[in-house]
This record gives C-alpha cells, structure tokens and sequence, in this order.
C-alpha cells in the first residue's frame, strides 16, 4: 500500500504568451492563464496506476500562489485522495534549490512516505533539477527520468530514458522517481472526480509551519538572480533564391557558407 | 460567454466537456454522418467522464446535480465543433426521456432505465409525431388497449430520433376519448418486443449522423408496468414536460449560432480578397455587428430563462418564445454566415455547411415556430401573458 506525493506546480499555459515581470524579473503571474503543467498530469497519472495496483493513498504537494488551487483541484479531480498548499508571500521569487528545501519540509511533515512522483522538468522554469534536490535533501535514492515504473513490494523499478539510451534502475523505497513526456497519456477528470474534489481535504501550510526560515527563501535569498531578461528577437526572414537552373549549388553555396557542409 | 452565469464549476466541467469533445467526438463526426448512425462508444465515453445523468439522482445512477447550466456548458461544447446530431439525441435522452421517468416514471421504472441511460448502455426515442399527425397531437391514431395482461399497442410513428437504434420507446398513443377529444397515455415499449420493428433510417437534409426512423407497432402487447404517468393523463404530462424541452432546443439554437459566428470571424480574419481582409469590408464588419448583437441579446434572455427553470419557475409560454426566437436566429446567422464563406461555405467538409443544413429543422422539432407563436397568441388573447 504505497503512500504516494505527488510534487505538482502551476505554470503559465505554454499555449499563452509568457512574460516576466519589469521590476523583479519573477514570472508575471497576471499575464499568462495558469494551468497544472502537463507533465505534472502524467506524475499524477503514474501515481493513480500504482495507486489502483497495489492501493495506498496519494497526496497532491505544490508550492505555489494563492490561486495554485487551480492545479490542486485538477489533482484531486484526477483521482487524487488529498493535498498539501504550501502558500507563503515570503516563498516569492524562490528559486530552485530554496523551492526544493521547502518541498523536502513539506514531504517530511508526511507520515511513511513510500514514493514521491514528480515530472523531470516544468514547462516554464525548465531547471529539471528540483526532483535530484529534494531527493538529496530527503536522502532519498533518485530515479530521473522514467518512461516506465514498477513498483513490486519495498523496490521500486524504473527505465530511465534520456539521450543517452536506456538505464534499468532499481531502488528501495522510499525513493523519489520523475517522469518524462512518454511514461503515460494522463486521464482527463470526470465529472464525479470534480464534484468529489471538492470535498477532499487540502491542508493548507505555510513556511513556519514546516520550520523553514523566512531568510532561506524568497527572492531576496534567492542562490540564482535573473539580471536581465529580453523578448525573443523576432525571426528574420529567410534567403530567398531564384532557381534559374543553377538552384542545387545555390542551396550547396549557402550550406557551406553556414558550415553546415 | 457572461462570467455572472457560469460559476467555478462550470468551468471545470467545460474544460471536462471541451477534452471529452475533442478526443471521443470530433475525431468521428465524419464516420457517424457517412454511416447515418452514432456509435454506441462515445455514448459509452461520455458515460465513463460522468457526462450522462446529470440531473438523475446518484440512487439511479446519474450525477444528482439538477442544474441545467452544466447540459448549456455540454451543448456549447458540442455546437463548437458542430455536433448538432449527438447534441440531438444526447438532449433526448437527457432532457425529455429522463425528465419524463423522472417526474412520472414509478420507482421501478426509474430503476430499470435511469441506471442504464447514465452508464450510456441505453439510449432511448420519445414517439409521438405520425404521418398524419406533427403538430397536432389530437391526430395521434397510434392505439394502446388495455388486456388483462396490460396493453396492446398499434400504430406508427416517424421522424423519431434516436429512432433506428434506440433501446426503449415512450410512445404516445390514443387510449380512449373523452368529450369527443382523445385521451393519450405514454408507454414504455422496450426494444425486442414482439411486434414492434423500425422502418429505414430517414434520408433528411441534414443531421445525417441521426439515426431518424420510423417505427411500426403491430400488436406489440407490454406489461401494465409499463403506462409512465397517468392513463389518459398524457396531455397533462406531455404539457408538463414543454418548458424544459423548448429550453433545451432554444440552448442548442443558440449554442449553434454563437459556433457559426466563432467559425466566421476565424475565416474572415483569414481570408483575403481586394487586398484586403474580409473582415476590413464595411458590409462584413456591419453584418457581423447585427448578428453578434443579436445572439449575445439572446443569450441574456436564454440565460435568465434557464436560471428559471433551475428555480423552477419558467413556464410552457415563455419557453416556447425562447424556442422560436433562438431557432430562428440560428437560422439567420447560420445563413449569413455560410454567404461570408464565399464558394467554400457550400462546401460541407466547412463545418458552417453542415450547420447549415442541420440548423433547418430547428425551427419545425419541438413545436413549428408557427406552433410557439400561436401558442403564445392565445396567451395573449386570453390576457394571461
């Protein structure tokens, strides 16, 4: 009967357009609609498959602003049994590694953890790192990357896909596992699974509550700084050639001017 | 789309019914029209994301919420994507069948049927238009007499929905007189029942997805259990049930034109001709202006008349000036909207040439538009409106 965290964050949707804020370069959170990010779906995903396998009971954990319930409720709605908020005006502009240290608070505050599922990277920041973090912090075995998990008794048993082939790791619980784009396709809610969302419990913490000190968190704090951020130029338009039958060494000309042959 | 009428709620639940839409209907909307039929999966899909039911309480398996703000949000799901031959049959089953087992069915009824109707294992026709008789219900020739054993049906319906594969029947026949007037009575007549077969699926102008049939009784006996409501009460019932049902073909009248607008304004940003946009011609900014006026007009009258009937309080004759109104401004829109497309408008893999054709019959379903205004003339001249 694992006992399952799910880690979850709210991110601008990717299909919005995304913009830092002028004055602090932290993400403008007025600009873009907020959703559960989509690998986030696939964490709770895997979390509900192990959880129908083999029963137990999984917790939804985001760190996030007020309106973070969004993507909470989603969670719940999904099949989730209930959540912890981790909601604190001083967390703003926290950065990775101060993000993590208030997860692994937050996990420790959970009794007899089993697993803890999170996607390998969110959409906005793209640090990919959180999960090593907080499974270093938890001195928990990490296991990144997974396109398949087993989980069989006190182990648990991932593939892990990155650029570099395939890995078989395998682990004893508890372990922190993240998940990558091709682990599962997430169920979408139904209506009964939104209707009951509502009456799962979702606690409500903030950072004194997990005995974190205000001066390790925030901006202010932050190990990482955004000095400057600029818009994408815009994309220039492309070289236009005539083919006036000598097309092909036009394409080789500009290929090898691109030391691209 | 006025945020004061929709809550939270409703707005999980559109992002619920936009999902469902995209993967298990739109993907099949040209199979279903070639195939003149709806399969029987995306009944079963909209079972499994809890779609069905809504307002059937959870003791018959449905959802137990009577709010009909979440059937509009799963109408304009449907209408975006042009599904107007699964919002068809889907209202059917959901607004008519189930209101009538609802209000008048008996317990066993309920629990024979509701349960099925939400798991999407039963999709269900209401018979009561003939050849000879539409508007008129007093022409219904269909008979059921009453035996010792319960009652022996005969008789023939048409344009029934759902009608060539629909697993029961509530049909409306004659069971008597009474002052020289006919007295009706509603059976459930199951699928199967000796005696009772289907003709071929209509050929309509639009809604070729629906499975529109006729249906034959010849001697087709059923239980006693089966009379829904009151012998001889049918009239009274049938009355009973008008206000949802002109709501609910009013909601898809105007889901249908906001959808057409949404397609138009896509294509005419789009499209060029004189060098310029679509859209930048003065004619098209202006006829779009009267158009989009009048829906979101609409919508503040629909959208108050459905707060009514969730309060309970919207009656038969106001109902059918929604019904009336809304169709026949889908009609309007739908029209000016398919002359916007130019040539590509008549061509039908545009979803505004199926609205097209589909939308035509909203204004004859339900009660003619000539039906509704008369219905609420007589309002009018026995001063009661």
């Amino acid at each position: 009967m694992p006992n399952i965290v799910v880690l979850v964050k709210q991110v601008p949707d990717t299909y919005s357009e995304r913009k830092l804020s002028e004055g602090d370069h932290t993400l403008d959170r007025d600009f873009a609609d907020a959703v559960l990010d989509e690998i986030n779906e696939r964490a709770i995903e895997e979390a509900l498959q192990i959880k129908e396998a083999h029963d137990g009971e999984v917790t939804v954990l985001c760190v996030g602003p007020d309106r973070a319930t969004d993507a909470i409720r989603k969670g719940l709605s999904m099949g989730a049994d209930k959540a912890i908020h981790v909601l604190d005006d001083a967390l703003h502009g926290s950065d990775l590694l101060q993000t993590a240290k208030v997860l692994a608070a937050a996990i420790r505050t959970v009794e007899d953890v089993d697993l803890v599922i999170a996607g390998n990277e969110a959409s906005d920041g793209a640090g990919g790192a959180v999960p090593a973090v907080v499974a270093e912090l938890l001195g928990y075995p990490q296991l990144t990357h997974a396109r398949e998990v087993t989980v069989d008794g006190t182990t648990v048993k991932v593939t892990r896909e990155t650029e570099d082939g395939l890995t078989h790791l395998e682990a004893s619980l508890p372990a922190v596992v993240s998940v990558g784009e091709k682990i599962n396709e997430p169920r979408y809610p139904s209506f009964k699974g939104i209707m009951a969302a509502k009456k799962k419990p979702v606690e409500t913490v903030d950072i004194a509550d997990l005995g974190v000190d205000a001066g390790d968190v925030g901006l202010a704090n932050a190990w990482s700084t955004v000095v400057e951020a600029a818009p994408k130029p815009p994309r220039e338009a492309g070289q236009r050639v005539e083919d006036d039958g000598d097309g092909g060494v036009k394409i080789a000309e500009y290929l090898v001017g691109q030391k691209l042959i | 789309m006025s945020t004061s009428f929709y809550n939270q709620e409703h707005a999980e639940f559109r992002e619920l019914a936009r999902t469902f839409v995209a993967r298990a209907v739109e993907p099949h909307l040209r199979r279903w029209d070639a195939d003149g039929l709806i399969g029987r999966e995306v009944w079963k899909a909209a079972a499994a994301r809890g779609l069905l039911g809504l307002r059937t309480p959870e003791e018959y398996g449905g959802a137990g919420v009577a709010d009909y703000r979440f059937r509009c949000v799963l109408t304009e799901e449907l209408s975006r994507v042009g599904a107007a031959a699964f919002a068809s049959g889907l209202a059917i089953n959901e607004d008519i069948v189930a209101g009538y087992l609802l209000n008048l069915g008996s317990d066993a009824q309920r629990r024979r049927w509701l349960p099925g109707m939400a798991e999407g294992e039963v999709v269900t026709s209401i018979a009561m238009s003939e050849p000879g008789a539409g508007s008129d219900l007093r022409a219904i020739s269909t008979t059921a007499t009453r035996t010792d054993a319960g009652w022996v049906v005969n008789g023939s319906k048409t344009f029934i929905t759902n009608g060539g594969s629909s697993d029961v029947v509530l049909v409306a026949a004659r069971t008597g007189e009474r002052e020289g007037r006919p007295r009706l009575s509603l059976l459930l007549v199951p699928a199967g029942t000796p005696g009772f077969t289907r003709g071929r699926t209509l050929d309509k102008l639009g809604l070729h997805a629906q499975d529109t049939a006729e249906l034959f009784f010849d001697d087709v006996e059923v239980p006693a259990d089966n009379l829904v409501g009151e012998e001889g009460r049918g009239f009274h019932h049938l009355t009973h049930q008008l206000p949802l049902e002109r709501l609910s073909i009013a909601w898809r009248g105007l889901s249908g034109a906001d959808a057409a607008l949404r397609w138009t304004l896509d294509y005419v940003r789009d499209r060029s001709a004189f060098g310029q946009r679509v859209i930048d011609f003065q004619h098209t900014r202006f006829r779009l202006a009267e158009l989009v006026t009048e829906v979101d007009v609409t919508r503040a009258y629909l959208e108050k008349l459905v707060l009514d009937l969730n309060d309970g309080r919207l009656d038969a004759t106001t109902a059918a000036k929604a019904k009336w109104w809304a169709t026949e401004l889908q009609q309007r829109v739908v029209s000016a909207c398919l002359q916007m497309h130019g040539g590509y408008g008549y061509m039908t893999e545009y979803p505004i040439a199926r609205a097209f054709a589909d939308a035509r019959v909203q204004t004859i379903v339900g009660g003619t538009t000539e039906i509704m205004k008369e219905i609420i003339g007589r309002a009018l001249a026995a001063d009661r409106s």
